[in-house]
């Protein structure tokens, strides 16, 4: 029988300090108090001291609560049981079905060695032209949508996450509002994708220390799927709320702030969980795609600028549309030469086109006067932004580019958009 | 003397404090054991600070489970690296473990507490002796060689060893492994000390064990125009790369790697992303070295602590690859030491700083950031061996500025100490204008490889060119003189053709000297000719018929049958043109 201790010293924030002994680092700790049962993680150990992080927030905590040890760091129930569930940070379900126990794994665990990684060679469709067409998601990538808040990037990422060709999707959610989790509960099931979805989420109104852990249990699930031959996708929105969390604890802990508040690890925290997307060799892979919603709409802050460090590339999502000029998928060039012959020459062709008609735009805008070339840009650039770019459409990427060739024919003559002689000749739509 | 011993006291994050009882050394190493079932987990720590008679020391893994009261076992050494043949063509971590067999043993994944001897203990070389019984050597002289790869390794006596040691015997040729004894020398009180093909060398120290250190004067050609021609960086010297995220700091360490002209390059990738390295790791083995006819992963030592891997180790990963670099320098060879990143070495110091409770300078970063900075880049140099043959480290490193914004404490303190700066802006990058290097910010105190005056009348065109650029955004091109114009469509030719460089054509990827100069003289031409064109619109067209034509020569190889057609293409240019 495990010692109980009946005295705490410290209660600050949601952490709590007593005297114990033989205490782990990392170790996992019930608390009994008078709201209730909470599980708390040992953050620091000095001497007979230990800190602990209460998961459910130290709201309610008497001095005298009382506290058991676990023996054993936070561990999170895998398998195929989890599919269609919805649980919460640290992994409690929040639907109403049952606890789940099984091949209980350890979250945070090390990485992935560099010399077992892969280079990258597999497509995620999803669905969407700007992504599939443009700025392709490969297997194993991580991303993040950068945007500002209220931009519709949950929507974005439910359509991802009904389209996208995986087997398994891992839904983390932090500093969620409810009805945002509602909607995406309810948008999965109506489409049948939440039979292979697994949700951990924390709303606005969970405990802070919980939103820490959205991202740990998530992946940690996903790296089980991931060995067990699974292509997963994991969809975390929004990790900006994660890093205010880890702001707050780091706070509470008084830690020296580095930059804006954050504490100085803030790059290395995420990249911990960044770097967890991989592609096993002989087994299933992880891409991650994450929403950080840009604060002040400024990419300069600390959590988008050292998150556009860490990830491979990025989808700025502007005025509801994934914008095509600061957007960019860095793997994207493994594999769009595999896929259709001319993906490479319509990727560039378009946005090109589509970088002049901004300028024209521009002119426009600025009273000068319209040349014939410039009328037939903003012709273009109108259908490029309603027919593409629009985050409605949806459609394989081989129709895609079909669409493309056939915007380009109603706006161009194929000398004029620079496409080499050998394509267009190939693929320019016949006039009748 | 009695063996240190110590016990866990307290665990912060990845730091801990440990009280002990005899004597320990500031950067000593000592091994944290969590109790086991067999055998306990040993994580390796490292003494930062001591006080009141508390040692507090990083640990170079996460320290999950570890408990107050657990045993600390000190080592005695401080943090080395394992020096001798059979670096080259590796893929080590910060610590140098050598990641493909860690692998082997532990699978996908990373297990703590799994340490490998760097050097394999089983291969043979084949060693010659150079010197003879009786030779009176100093700690770094060569004692023999073994061959490494096309390099002649030379076997020395450990630098770490003072005095005027007397050779008593040495092994004669034959083949030998790491461990082996290959000479017996006596030092000035008679005991006598064994060399082994293998010495270890604390990587916090710079190796000293040369006669004169030289000053930088030669020009390291990297094959990248617009660095060797307008930035150059030189044999033996320092230089820097800050930019934003995305603005290609990657691709031209990556291409530098690939085709700078040395004899030995070492990669650290220093807190970046996984990815990165692996593309390093699996394209190298397959890519073959003009200069030596093997791959280019025979010239490359790969020192790796990604950012997911333990920050105390990042930390000395840096020191580690510098430790490597001076170790081939004292075989008089050139060595180019590539950082990505030092910001996520400097980050590192900033959380051990900040775990230590010391007070922080500028956004949290230690006092000591500077002098810490500096002291990285003084390991670079080109130095006279012993011997009087010539080695050299050139140093270059990538910061990463938050936001973007030069102004921080890293670019600021790298800055003072390195000898060129390249600069990469977002506003180039946007533009794909690649490599992103701002030609009018950017600076180096090398020689180039074209003469300075030259340099600097290009140079003035480009900032001039860019003035009218400036003004262009107001006035509109129709209130810009002819005059103007012209100077603004010859700084975006110099732009196109000469800055600019595709690092994924299989040609222009590397630009070599001579084909530098060649291009640099062709291109003054084209610019000091002073042009009559009738309006802007025909003028701009002529001008990018004539940047088409310099790039399809700038693609085609050197010894192609239509070189000599592509460049007289452009040429033709400039006589057909009318001339004011």
């Amino acid at each position: 029988m495990r010692k109980l201790y009946h005295q705490i010293d410290n209660i600050s924030g949601s952490v709590v300090t007593l005297r114990a002994q033989g205490v782990r680092n990392r170790e996992l700790a019930e608390i009994d108090s008078r709201v209730g049962t909470s599980l708390a993680q040992v953050i620091k150990l000095a001497g007979d001291e230990v800190t602990l992080q209460v998961f459910a927030g130290a709201r309610g905590v008497a001095t005298d609560a009382q506290v058991r040890f676990l023996g054993h760091p936070m561990q999170v129930p895998f398998g195929d049981e989890l599919l269609g569930r919805v649980f919460t940070g640290s992994a409690k379900p929040r639907d109403n079905g049952p606890t789940l126990d099984m091949n209980l794994t350890d979250i945070g665990t090390p990485s992935v060695n560099p010399a077992k990684r892969i280079i990258p060679r597999h497509m995620v469709r999803t669905g969407i032209p700007m992504i599939d067409v443009f700025n392709t998601l490969v297997e194993s990538q991580k991303l993040p949508i950068f945007a500002r808040a209220g931009e519709p990037y949950n929507e974005l990422l439910a359509r991802i996450a009904l389209q996208a060709e995986v087997d398994v999707i891992i839904l983390g959610g932090m500093g969620l509002k409810h009805d945002d989790y509602l909607a995406f509960r309810d948008t999965l099931d109506a489409s049948g994708a939440l039979s292979r979805t697994v949700m951990f989420v924390h709303t606005a109104a969970d405990p802070v220390v919980e939103c820490m852990l959205v991202p740990d249990v998530s992946l940690a699930v996903a790296e089980q799927f991931a060995l067990k031959g699974k292509r997963v996708l994991v969809l975390l929105t929004d990790m900006t709320s994660f890093a205010d969390a880890m702001k707050e604890i780091a706070i509470t802990m008084e830690q020296i702030p580095s930059n804006r508040g954050y504490p100085g690890d803030l790059y290395s925290q995420l990249a911990a969980r960044y770097e967890k997307a991989v592609d096993f060799e002989g087994a299933g892979s992880i891409t991650i795609l994450a929403v950080t919603t840009m604060p002040g709409d400024d990419v300069t802050h600390p959590v988008p600028d050292n998150t556009g460090y860490i990830t491979e590339g990025q989808f700025y999502l502007r005025n509801g549309r994934i914008e095509p000029f600061g957007s960019l998928s860095r793997l994207k060039q493994q594999v769009n030469k595999d896929t259709r012959e001319d993906h490479r020459t319509i990727m560039d062709a378009m946005i090109k086109l589509y970088a002049q008609y901004k300028d024209a735009a521009e002119k426009q805008s600025m009273g000068f006067r319209m040349s014939e070339w410039d009328r037939k840009l903003l012709r273009y650039g109108a259908r490029f932004e309603e027919k593409m770019m629009d985050l409605s459409v949806n459609i394989p990427l081989e129709q895609a580019l079909d669409l493309g060739w056939r915007i380009l024919a109603e706006c161009f003559d194929p000398m004029e958009t620079g496409i080499p002689t050998k394509m267009s000749d190939k693929f320019w739509p016949k006039k009748g | 003397m009695d063996k240190t011993t110590g016990s866990v006291t307290g665990v912060n994050g990845n730091m801990i404090t440990v009280a002990f009882t005899g004597a320990v050394a500031q950067n000593e190493v000592g091994y944290a054991c969590i109790p086991g079932k067999e055998r306990p987990l040993r994580l390796m720590s490292e003494i930062v600070r001591v006080r009141d008679g508390v040692a507090d020391m990083q640990v170079f893994e996460d320290t999950r489970d570890l408990r107050v009261g657990d045993v600390l076992e000190f080592s005695g050494d401080l943090l080395a690296a394992e020096l001798g043949p059979g670096l080259l063509g590796r893929v080590y971590d910060g610590l140098l473990n050598p990641l493909p067999e860690l692998a082997e043993q532990c699978g996908f994944f990373l297990q703590r507490g799994t340490y490998l001897p760097s050097l394999d203990r089983t291969r043979k070389w084949a060693f010659t002796p150079v010197a003879k019984p009786g030779d009176r050597l100093t700690a770094g002289e060569t004692v023999g060689t073994v061959p490494e790869g096309v390099h002649t390794h030379r076997i020395m006596i450990p630098f770490a060893w003072r005095g005027v040691l007397t050779v008593k015997a040495v092994r004669p040729a034959g083949d030998c492994t790491v461990e082996d004894v290959v000479a017996t020398v006596v030092d000035d009180t008679g005991a006598e000390r064994e060399v082994r093909l293998m010495q270890r060398w604390p990587v916090k120290l710079p190796i000293t064990c040369y006669a004169e250190r030289l000053r930088p004067t030669e020009t390291l050609s990297t094959g990248i125009r617009s660095v060797d021609t307008f930035f150059p960086v030189a044999v033996g010297g320092t230089y820097c790369i800050p930019g934003p995220f995305g603005a290609g700091k990657t691709v031209i360490q990556h291409q530098t790697s690939q085709y700078a002209d040395v004899d030995i390059v070492i990669v650290a990738a220093c807190g970046e992303r996984a990815g990165e390295v692996v593309e390093t790791l699996r394209e190298f083995p397959e890519l073959i070295d003009p200069k030596t006819g093997r791959t280019l992963m025979d010239r490359t030592v790969i020192i790796c602590n990604t950012s997911s891997m333990p920050v105390a180790a990042r930390e000395a990963s840096v020191y580690t690859a510098v430790t490597l670099a001076g170790y081939y320098r004292q075989m008089g060879l050139n060595v180019l030491l590539l950082a990505d990143s030092t910001s996520r070495w400097a980050q590192a110091l900033r959380e051990m700083s900040g775990r230590l409770e010391e007070i922080p300078g500028d956004e949290a970063f230690p006092a000591y950031l500077e002098s810490v900075i500096a002291g990285f880049y003084e390991r670079a140099g080109r130095v006279r061996l012993k011997d009087g043959s010539v080695g050299s480290v050139t140093i270059g490193g990538t910061v990463s500025p938050a936001g973007g914004n030069f102004d921080e404490p890293v670019t600021q303190a790298t800055l003072k100490v390195v000898g060129a700066f390249h600069g990469l802006s977002r506003a180039r990058s946007d533009a794909r204008r690649y490599p992103a290097i701002d030609p009018l910010d950017s600076w180096s105190k090398y020689p180039s490889v074209i003469e300075q005056p030259r340099v600097e009348a290009m140079r003035d065109l480009l900032r001039k060119g860019a003035d009218v650029e400036q003004m262009m955004k107001v006035v509109g091109e129709e209130g810009t003189a002819m005059e103007d114009f012209m100077d603004f469509l010859k700084k975006e030719l110099i732009d196109a053709v000469y800055l600019q460089q595709n690092a994924f054509n299989e040609v222009d990827a590397c630009c070599p000297v001579a084909r530098q100069r060649e291009a640099f003289d062709v291109l003054e031409r084209i610019v000091a000719a002073r042009y009559a064109y009738v309006d802007k619109a025909e003028a701009r067209r002529a001008f990018l018929r004539l940047q088409q034509a310099f790039i399809d020569w700038n693609n085609t190889p050197r010894d192609g049958a239509d070189y000599a057609a592509r460049r007289d293409a452009v040429l033709k240019f400039v006589s057909e043109a009318p001339h004011a």
